[in-house]
């Protein structure tokens, strides 16, 4: 057998796939975010995907925030700056740890559970009943999760940023015997708007990402309990690989010089 | 077939190297109940998914009314839909939505009837399948598996559809059940003057809802006639399904492990 053959295929079947992710992303913004818009099911999904993340993003953001604080403390011990400490939380927060965590958490959180929804919808014949009920899936469906997703991440992250620099505020103050007022001041000297906005435009297309990968792999589902399964798998882990390559992009865009 | 109100004529639907529907050609007059039988997987539901715009025919007529509508899309697709209404084998309610919701969904989605005045209608469409008012509040998952055909039907009522569509709509019901779903449907086509296609295996269902009666094969039609002369059909294959025998012309395909 030509060794190469497998990797021909892989190459291949992924070459398919990002087409496949393409139309779905084609139909998703051209029907699901035309007029008219399902305002209830926008809402619902920003409390879903918004309000309901908001305890495992603040929770991760503020043992992040913590943690980051006590290794910054150690390293910049070892050639006497740990002035520092303050301002490197909270800019490693704000530019990337708030964003990459938050969007993980989601990712995980939310994708999974988009998937497995649709999934559902899918092989137990409700997607096909909205049609027959003249409601356009894609409006109905996708786009209400597309544009909470979109609003949502960001405020999340928002929330998450300043629960993060808290939790280093806390363990700086508490554990590394910072004085409470240089700390505030050093980070507020330090941060600046393009490092919370920046944070900010990052966590809107990790939003993207998410409920798009959730709604194509719902969407796509076949063969029951399995298919759903897998499609809820394929959704966290494309999501998150792709948050991660965008993150790359995002960084490189956003902050060259 | 020129005074049908539903006419098909030379349908065809493939997917990959499978033939799934070989030229159908059926005609139902308006105000008729046609029932389709046959044998798993010879084509019923992909032929009720083309009819209805689900999937797509490679090639063949669909006209409703005289209007040819196998190129319609967007809004006028939707208008289409309007003219429908379909019971679902699994029911496909919604399990987010209450009952009185799924019922009343082509009213406020496809219709924009308020939701008090859908409401009501709604539990008027409930207590024609025999529900109380009591169920509009429960979700779908509360409910028997006889309850939720009983919603099924009553959603596909809701909005006075002029053609309905059933499939199979006694599978898995014991033999009481299915007979006062059957005796439901009957009054409910009679009560709206609807045209109707049901696809059963049900031999049993299939004399008590039908005028004609049509058997599908291998992605043709090969009998279409008077329910009440099917028993003198003549036709090898209608007798070897009506009497459920293992052998005749007929072949099941079963794969081997």
């Amino acid at each position: 057998m030509n060794p190469f053959q497998p990797i021909g295929r892989a190459v291949l079947a992924l070459l398919a796939e990002i087409g496949r992710v393409a139309l779905f992303l084609k139909d998703g913004l051209a029907q699901g975010l035309s007029p008219t818009y399902y305002i209830r099911q926008i809402l619902e999904q920003m409390w879903r995907i918004g309000y309901n993340s908001l305890p495992v993003v603040g929770l991760t953001a503020f043992f992040t925030g913590g943690a980051l604080a006590l290794q910054i403390y150690l390293g910049s011990s070892r050639f006497n700056a740990e002035g520092l400490v303050a301002s490197i939380v909270a800019l490693g927060i704000t530019r990337e740890l708030g964003p990459v965590l938050a969007g993980l958490m989601v990712a995980g959180r939310v994708g999974a559970s988009i998937a497995a929804e649709l999934g559902t919808m899918r092989v137990t014949e409700q997607i096909d009943a909205l049609v027959t009920l003249s409601t356009n899936p894609f409006k109905y469906l996708v786009g209400p999760r597309l544009i909470a997703a979109v609003v949502t991440l960001p405020i999340l992250v928002a929330i998450g940023d300043t629960i993060g620099i808290m939790g280093g505020y806390i363990v700086g103050t508490r554990s590394l015997g910072f004085n409470s007022y240089a700390y505030i001041k050093n980070t507020a000297d330090f941060l600046e708007v393009d490092d919370v906005t920046s944070g900010l435009i990052k966590a809107a297309v990790f939003g993207f990402i998410i409920a798009v990968m959730g709604c194509y792999h719902g969407f796509n589902s076949k063969g029951g309990a399995q298919g759903v399964g897998r499609a809820t798998t394929n959704a966290v882990v494309s999501a998150a690989i792709l948050i991660l390559a965008a993150n790359f992009a995002l960084t490189n865009l956003l902050f060259s010089e | 077939m020129a005074d049908g109100h539903i006419i098909l004529q030379d349908l065809r639907k493939s997917f990959n190297s499978k033939h799934v529907l070989n030229g159908i050609n059926l005609s139902v007059p308006k105000g008729h109940s046609l029932v389709v039988i046959g044998g798993s997987g010879t084509g019923k539901s992909v032929m009720l998914k083309c009819i209805l715009g689900i999937l797509h025919a490679d090639s063949g007529s669909i006209q409703i009314g005289g209007e040819e509508i196998t190129g319609l899309k967007g809004k006028a697709r939707d208008e289409f839909l309007r003219r429908f209404g379909m019971l679902f084998q699994g029911g496909a309610l919604f399990d987010s939505l209450p009952v009185w919701e799924n019922v009343a969904f082509g009213l406020t989605h496809g219709r924009n009837v308020p939701r008090a005045k859908a409401k009501d209608i709604a539990i008027e469409k409930l207590s024609q399948v025999g529900l109380t008012a009591e169920v509009a509040k429960l979700y779908p998952a509360e409910l028997s598996g006889g309850m939720q055909k009983r919603v099924g039907l009553a959603r596909a009522i809701a909005a006075d559809p002029e053609i309905i569509f059933f499939d199979e709509p006694t599978t898995g019901l014991d033999p009481i059940m299915a007979d006062i779903i059957n005796k439901l449907i009957v009054d409910c086509v009679k009560r709206l003057g609807a045209t109707t296609i049901s696809i059963t295996h049900d031999m049993a269902s299939a004399r008590k809802i039908a005028d004609d009666i049509a058997m599908i094969h291998k992605g043709e039609i090969i009998w279409q006639g008077p329910a009440k002369t099917i028993d003198y059909s003549d036709n090898p294959y209608v007798d070897q399904f009506i009497h459920g025998r293992g052998t005749g012309p007929i072949q099941m395909e079963v794969l081997k492990a």
